[in-house]
């Protein structure tokens, strides 16, 4: 776009609102490039103090609509309010009030991390001290390096934390621990439950089903640029699969097998192993030991597993593989 | 924060971050003083001295507005398109205007200190006065050749479809214009080639910067000043068209 586009760019009031107008709102969002279309009519509400998850394969849609909630795409149709702004608009005073951490955005890499931080501060009203936010990335002891020399995991923290630098209403994260080992992974996820815990609203994306878990109030499960499933993790598990799964291995020597226990009919599959799908899962592990007890037999690696997101993520994705356009 | 107030600190910021590139801040001011001094060595050689450096003190000034204006603008503009710094400014309350203003008067800077020390040069090393009573032209090129040819690197970054491309398209653009725009090589002003520089705005910047070294030698003329100005002012339209805040895929 234009870059004099931005000349009539206005200082506007924040939209004040009931409270419990949700901070992003949603409806029958649409945006096409040409004659794909990427979002296909998307309704959501994001409430204050929620943390909420986009899920789904490459090419979904998600980053397309992250970017028309950020002011960096324009929607082809459909509402769209953020914190009671029009995101299309790119009023300053929303840009004030959101953080944004992109997927990868190059930073003034001749800079120190402490140069970044008071540089990006300095275009918002009500900034974060430096020292908290090299605190809450963890980036104390690298506050006076170059962000050239900082190493990718740093740099993503860095990222984080110019997303922070306004102190923002509204955090949206897209992929935000992509590249994090293991303990860093944890660290920001606590960071993110932190800021919640203060009345800050998070949208993220992400392809891990643990961050999902751990980290979303609720989420949206978004496939071809629709939503296949929303609601708190639970429940999205739950709606995609109610069946849980009783996995045992038999011994070589085991006798004949009842073929269902409680009406979930037994699969036997190679070295012994026996698996039983069931919406009751109660009655079918009484049964099933009950059998065992009576029989003699010795139930080795009894599990019973509910589906996981991940599981439940899979479902409702099918076979929609990785890359699609 | 006013917007004013915003602008220098990004300006200070550019700054420090530009200082802390060798390479590019290396080329920026090495390279015209290299050309200065084998343009003098050549022509003294040939015995035309004191006329070789009476040129080529201005002809290297025009030389250093137009690369630390245009060629850099464009390159570090299209790179810091490339690696998403545009982008990320653009997501944040800071206007994009006041960014690109903020680019664009480091550049300045950067030409100013570099006029200064060619014209240092030249009068240290060959003897050629420095323009004190020709001062406010000088001053009034400055500002409107540091914003004009400004305004063209982001028309021409507009134009580069990635940071790699840059500096062949940007020397494509510009070094053969050195050659017959009287910054390289003086041609007679009624040849063919000097018709053709007339049609672009180095010649007329060179002209200009003729003429605060020495009136006598080329009177001023205000044509050339509006030459640049067209010019600066077309860089801004295509700009506006062609400029984006997102790497190009």
């Amino acid at each position: 776009m234009p870059f004099v586009a931005t000349l009539g760019d206005a200082v506007t009031m924040p939209a004040v609102g009931p409270s419990t107008e949700p901070v992003i709102r949603l409806r029958g969002l649409r945006k096409s490039y040409g004659d794909l279309e990427a979002v296909k009519g998307i309704d959501l509400d994001v409430q204050v103090g929620e943390v909420f998850a986009l899920l789904g394969p490459n090419g979904a849609g998600k980053t397309t609509t992250l970017e028309i909630l950020e002011g960096y795409r324009f929607r082809t149709s459909g509402d769209a309010s953020v914190l009671g702004h029009d995101p299309g608009r790119r009023d300053r005073g929303l840009q004030e009030r959101i953080g944004i951490c992109l997927q990868s955005t190059g930073i003034e890499r001749y800079l120190t991390v402490v140069e970044v931080l008071r540089l990006y501060r300095g275009y918002y009203p009500r900034p974060r001290p430096v020292e908290e936010l090299l605190d809450i990335v963890g980036l104390t002891d690298q506050a006076d390096m170059r962000v050239r020399r900082l190493s990718g995991g740093q740099r993503r923290r860095l990222d984080l934390a110019v997303a922070l630098c306004g102190d923002p209403e509204l955090l949206v994260l897209d992929e935000p621990t992509t590249g994090f080992d293991p303990g860093a992974r944890r660290q920001a996820w606590d960071m993110v439950k932190r800021l919640t815990g203060s009345g800050r609203t998070v949208l993220l994306t992400t392809h891990f089903m643990d961050e999902a878990q751990v980290l979303a109030d609720r989420l949206a499960v978004l496939v071809h640029g629709e939503i296949v499933a929303m609601g708190t993790p639970a429940a999205v598990v739950g709606g995609a699969s109610a069946v849980t799964v009783i996995r045992v291995l038999l011994p070589g020597d085991t006798p004949s097998v009842p073929g269902s226990f409680s009406g979930a009919v037994a699969t036997r599959s190679g070295a012994g192993s026996l698996e039983l799908h069931t919406d009751r899962p109660t009655e079918a592990v009484h049964e099933l030991t009950g059998w065992a007890l009576a029989a003699g037999v010795a139930l080795e690696e009894l599990t019973v597993s509910r589906p996981s997101l991940e599981d439940a993520y899979l479902a409702l994705v099918g076979d929609t593989g990785e890359g699609h356009p | 924060m006013t917007v004013s107030s915003l602008i220098a600190r990004q300006v200070r910021y550019e700054n420090t971050a530009f200082w802390r590139n060798p390479a590019a801040a290396f080329f920026t001011f090495a390279v015209p003083l290299i050309f200065m001094v084998l343009f003098n060595l050549i022509l003294t050689g040939n015995g035309s001295g004191q006329d070789a450096a009476r040129f080529y003190t201005p002809a290297i000034v025009c030389f250093s507005i137009v690369n630390a204006c245009y060629t850099s603008i464009a390159m570090t503009v299209s790179l810091a398109r490339d690696e998403g710094i545009l982008k990320r400014i653009r997501g944040t309350p800071l206007p994009g205007w006041a960014y690109l203003v903020a680019r664009m008067l480091q550049a300045v800077l950067v030409a100013l200190l570099l006029v200064l020390i060619v014209a240092v040069v030249g009068l240290v090393a060959f003897g050629v006065p420095l323009p004190v009573g020709q001062l406010p032209l000088l001053v009034v090129a400055m500002v409107v050749s540091g914003a004009s040819f400004c305004a063209l690197g982001l028309a021409v970054a507009g134009l580069i479809p990635n940071a790699a491309a840059a500096p062949a398209i940007v020397n494509a653009t510009v070094l053969p214009l050195y050659f017959i725009s009287d910054v390289f090589v003086q041609l007679d002003d009624s040849s063919v080639l000097a018709r053709i520089g007339d049609l672009f705005p180095i010649r007329h910047l060179a002209n200009v910067l003729q003429a605060v070294w020495d009136p006598t030698v080329r009177p001023f003329d205000p044509i050339d000043l509006v030459w640049i100005a067209a010019w600066g002012a077309l860089g801004l339209i295509v700009a506006t068209r062609t400029f984006t805040w997102e790497p190009r895929s």
